[in-house]
């Protein structure tokens, strides 16, 4: 991949002391605390971190769904809310939030509606990113025909579909089973070559970020910070084998190991949404 | 790919499951139709007014005397025909036309239709509008919902001569009054519905630096349909009660509301013909909201799970 040359390049996203509290006074959470990262463009870097980490309202900041109490975000050169405006960042969520009333091909087509590309192009894009995600034959069904699987790969097609630079992803494999999940590691990887985009990814799951990333930032929780941030230096592509080599164990172990660091409890559920996650800010 | 089967089952679930319960919804009017009757039948068999039968069947004479029981007001030939006298008086000649009362009263229907539906076209397009407006200025919502509620308090019966007088007696009054039941439970209904989007889904709104118009098109509205039709059904019925209340003061002659007017007057006499446009008004409403329905099978098949109110 692109690591080597992508030093020399500005940060896609530079996060500088990003602090979150949620409510005030004697009852105030500190989600986030002085929480420093940079990601360079091309990257996959995934967060990882027990509940209440603060990984997934990381995630929002960056993609400007929520406000930062403190610090700054940088994505290429911009604050955040100049990114969203810009239409620099593509979301994927846990759940594939499909519209029901719209087929899978007009779904995918929906960002591309919003953003007034025309009608030729909206169907050649929709075309073609349901075939990178192996949907081609499914454009015409509605949502709930599809499995939960499926659903996923065409929330992946729509968050891709207007070539956003950045792709925020919240567990957004966290609802499937681990056969699935696995397939769909394997698919990504092969999206994420084929774009090049850069990608921020939380995860509750160990051998997933290990997989997946060029790094892997492990968090912990109360106030949330960057524990640790682990280079992980398998070879690329990342394929089916990738997860029999005996370094991608020695990986898992160390993020493990890194996990367990200060206080040893891991995830408990999986849920870290904190109090921000069913806010829609700017919407009423 | 393998998920790919998932799809097939998915489809035939949804296509068995459309198929019964119409089928047993039907089943279960019917049921219903036949208790009704039988109950009201039961009801005067023993309390109410003693009858007989003394004629010809096939040539056998048939004799038959009933006395019940009981004796209750309630069940009285005056209070509660018997069905059979109600079902004939749909043959029964009217006076001033020469038609049977049940073309009179078809003909009533349809006209009362015709106005209830003009009135309820604009009830839904004004209950559609101010929905929109309140859920995109909190400010409007505040100040003028507690009004829009306050409107429905006053007794409708009250405003209907007010809105003929000022408005003059025409089918345009009528259909205003009718407008007046109608907005409301559409206002409501949109008021919940156009917020009732999936929290992220406004998210990805937003991550696409959405315009208010964009995520009121692409987003409010479509999430909004199942509220929408819950409300129509209700505005439907009330559109029919609306210009039934309305024609009585307008002094109009081919609704259903003068029949009512007329055979309310002649009660005492002929009390079936009173039940028997009743029963008509109750088709009408149900023809209406039937038509909604459809509206609503047509357009949402398979595209929205259905909102339960």
């Amino acid at each position: 991949m692109t690591t080597t040359d992508a030093t020399m390049d500005p940060p896609a996203v530079r996060i500088s002391g990003v602090s979150k509290t949620f409510g005030s006074g004697p009852g105030a959470v500190a989600a986030l605390e002085a929480v420093d990262l940079s990601i360079l463009p091309g990257e996959l870097v995934s967060l990882i971190g027990p509940s209440g980490c603060g990984k997934s309202t990381l995630l929002r900041i960056v993609g400007d769904l929520t406000s930062a109490s403190a610090g700054e975000v940088l994505v290429n050169g911009k604050p955040s809310e100049r990114a969203r405006l810009d239409r620099d960042y593509g979301m994927v969520f846990q759940a594939p939030v499909l519209m029901d009333w719209r087929t899978v091909a007009r779904n995918v087509e929906l960002p591309l509606e919003v953003m007034g590309f025309g009608r030729a192009e909206r169907t050649e894009r929709s075309r073609r990113l349901l075939s990178l995600v192996e949907l081609q034959d499914f454009g015409g069904k509605y949502p709930w025909q599809l499995s939960g699987g499926m659903q996923q790969r065409a929330a992946i097609a729509r968050a891709l579909a207007f070539d956003p630079k950045l792709l925020l992803m919240d567990e957004p494999f966290g609802a499937l089973d681990e056969m699935t999940r696995e397939r769909m590691n394997l698919e990504l990887m092969k999206i994420w070559s084929q774009t090049a985009t850069t990608i921020i990814f939380v995860t509750h799951s160990i051998p997933e970020a290990v997989f997946l990333s060029s790094r892997v930032v492990v968090m912990s929780p109360r106030p949330g910070r960057i524990a640790r941030v682990i280079e992980i230096d398998l070879p690329q592509p990342r394929a089916f084998e990738t997860r029999e080599l005996p370094r991608y164990f020695e990986l898992v172990t160390e993020v493990r190991e890194a996990l367990r660091g200060r206080d040893g409890d891991l995830p408990a559920g999986p849920d870290d949404a904190g109090p921000a996650r069913l806010r829609v800010e700017g919407l009423g | 790919m393998a998920t790919a089967v998932a799809a097939r089952p998915a489809g035939s679930f949804a296509a068995r499951s459309d198929a019964h319960p119409h089928r047993r919804q039907a089943v279960g009017i019917l049921v219903f139709l036949v208790l009704v009757c039988v109950a009201w039948e039961a009801v005067k068999w023993l309390a109410g007014d003693p009858w007989r039968v003394d004629n010809q069947l096939l040539g056998i004479p048939v004799r038959f005397e009933h006395h019940p029981p009981l004796d209750w007001r309630i069940a009285s030939d005056l209070s509660l025909p018997h069905l059979w006298t109600i079902l004939g008086a749909f043959g029964e000649i009217s006076a001033s036309t020469g038609q049977p009362l049940a073309i009179v009263l078809l003909e009533s229907a349809v006209y009362t239709l015709r106005t209830a539906a003009i009135g309820f076209a604009v009830g839904v397009a004004l209950g559609l509008a101010l929905g929109i407006v309140f859920v995109h200025s909190r400010l409007l919502e505040r100040a003028l919902v507690p009004w829009v509620v306050a409107s429905q308090t006053v007794p409708i019966i009250a405003i209907a001569p007010v809105v003929v007088i000022a408005f003059g007696a025409s089918w345009q009054s009528v259909a205003l009054i009718a407008t007046y039941l109608t907005f409301f439970p559409v206002t409501v209904a949109m008021i919940r519905g156009l917020r009732a989007f999936d929290p992220r889904a406004g998210e990805l709104m937003r991550s696409y630096a959405a315009s208010t118009r964009h995520v009121l098109w692409k987003l409010r509205l479509p999430a909004s349909v199942p509220y929408l039709f819950s409300a129509l059904r209700i505005a439907a019925a009330g559109s029919i009660v609306g210009t039934i209340i309305g024609e009585l003061p307008s002094g109009i002659p081919f609704g259903l509301g003068s029949k009512i007017l007329a055979f309310n007057q002649y009660y005492t006499t002929s009390p079936a013909r009173l039940w028997a446009t009743i029963l008509a008004t109750v088709l009408a409403g149900l023809v209406f909201v039937g038509l909604v329905r459809l509206a609503e099978v047509v357009l949402t098949r398979g595209r929205y799970r259905s909102v339960e109110e």
